[in-house]
């Protein structure tokens, strides 16, 4: 197989890896919010129930592994309500399982910025008046933000690396054909291709985020 | 006309009482000072008073406006829609300053106003402009606070507070922050805003300033208020734990 086919299959492969990773941060980012939210609830009998349903939830998505939580979300419907799993339903698995699974540590990320901004910032919004709402996105979100962006690039980039594991599914991403290709024809180019590409594409996301951080800098 | 009226204010912090049963009012364009050794309760007071804490016990109003009224000796506080009206009525400049570091000097005076009390724009900026003025910080309406001294900063969270025009401006240890420099600087503002008549309530260390500008003290020790009147007679006072205190300050 010339150089040039392989990377052209391969290519079809990176395709897909960048539509995991961006959708993925694309439904999980603001789900950990409302994961984050349901966690640090504790008002009335509701709001404990809601917070020890939230910290199960957690505890559960990042205490087992996300290629078994790939493969729940895949096959789980047809053993739960006999409902037929094919081709169709294998991305949308994927994405589910990748968006819950990262949601809950985006949910604990978030939980820690938000934690550590001082109470005097809440005190002074309450003074000058602001709703609850105008001090949340207004006041504490924007700093938020500005904190916890070095930790949300650590769980970007592991996004990046974790896509490979849809190759648990079968699914086409890079990883699953760069296999396919070492496998078939005994040749090891592919793999290699593979780690350029990861390696690159983590610089890009790193790059990127250092930007934001910098662009974040005008104050402290 | 009473501005501030509270009555009876207990308050304890699990199960250790810090405010026994306290009373003060104030005057519309009268400057309270309140000095007491540290734990004395000041701040707890003023806590209270600008609904950041709540009462055990206890009747706060503004002028005439209740927040707060006692039912069987327990606090019973308004919904909050009245809470929200009528914390438009205080201001209070923290020991810490608060501001919100990501907005600009200008921003930090201004957003309230807009976006709170959804006043004009240029009417809001003219004002905030001439109050940075005031506070002879005509050239950091651009600066962020981190690019500012501690001065500075409590010179804009003045300001901040003053922008929403409120009856009464509470003050929480303004300066215990500051080193001696600037500590003069923020109480030159103070003073200024005294000589306007704004109704002002002062938790402070600074004695020889309360001597100043006060119209009247209010000397706390052990969560009461051991004693109280104009600065000479508090500061001229024989009660011994008073002596006491002002004696550890002339030692300094």
């Amino acid at each position: 197989m010339s150089f040039s086919v392989m990377l052209a299959q391969l290519a079809d492969g990176m395709v897909r890896t960048v539509g995991i990773f961006f959708l993925t941060l694309l439904f999980s980012l603001p789900l950990g919010f409302l994961v984050c939210f349901g966690r640090m609830a504790k008002k009335g009998a509701v709001g404990n129930l809601v917070g020890i349903l939230f910290r199960a939830y957690i505890s559960v998505m990042r205490g087992t592994p996300l290629m078994l939580q790939l493969m729940v979300v895949y096959f789980g419907p047809y053993f739960l309500f006999g409902m037929s799993i094919g081709n169709k339903w294998r991305f949308p698995a994927i994405i589910i399982g990748f968006s819950l699974n990262y949601a809950a540590y985006f949910a604990e990320i978030y939980r820690s910025g938000i934690e550590s901004m001082p109470i005097g910032q809440y005190e002074a919004a309450k003074l000058l008046g602001y709703s609850r709402t105008q001090t949340f996105f207004k006041i504490i979100l924007p700093q938020v933000i500005k904190r916890i962006l070095p930790a949300v690039t650590n769980e970007v980039i592991t996004l990046v690396k974790d896509t490979s594991l849809a190759y648990a599914l079968a699914y086409a991403e890079m990883f699953t054909i760069a296999k396919q290709i070492v496998a078939s024809k005994s040749d090891f180019t592919p793999f290699i291709i593979a780690a350029v590409f990861y390696y690159i594409f983590n610089l890009i996301v790193a790059v990127a985020m250092e930007f934001i951080e910098k662009k974040l800098n005008y104050y402290h | 006309m009473k501005y501030l009226e509270m009555d009876h204010v207990k308050k304890s912090f699990d199960g250790l009482e810090v405010l026994k049963d306290i009373s003060l009012s104030v005057e519309g364009g009268e400057v309270l000072s309140i000095i007491g050794p540290s734990g004395s309760g000041k701040t707890t007071l003023l806590r209270c008073a600008t609904l950041l804490e709540t009462m055990d016990c206890g009747s706060l109003s503004y002028l005439g406006e209740s927040a707060a009224e006692i039912v069987d000796g327990r606090s019973v506080y308004k919904k909050p829609a009245e809470l929200a009206k009528i914390r438009e009525k205080f201001g209070l400049v923290f020991q810490s300053f608060n501001l919100f570091p990501h907005f600009s000097v200008m921003k930090n005076i201004t957003d309230a106003p807009i976006h709170v009390q959804k006043r004009p724009k240029d009417e809001v900026y003219k004002e905030a402009r001439e109050l940075l003025d005031k506070m002879g910080l005509g050239d950091k309406e651009r600066a962020y606070p981190c690019q500012l001294s501690g001065g500075q900063c409590q010179r804009v969270a003045i300001a901040r507070a003053l922008a929403l025009n409120p009856k009464v401006l509470f003050f929480d240890e303004p300066t215990s922050a500051l080193d001696p420099e600037l500590t003069g600087e923020v109480l030159k503002v103070i003073r200024s805003l005294a000589q306007m008549h704004i109704t002002m309530v002062i938790v402070t260390h600074e004695m020889a300033f309360a001597r100043d500008i006060s119209d009247r003290v209010l000397f706390m020790d052990g969560g009461v208020v051991a004693l109280q009147g104009t600065p000479q007679e508090v500061f001229g006072s024989d009660n011994p734990r008073m002596k006491e205190f002002l004696g550890r300050y002339a030692r300094l």
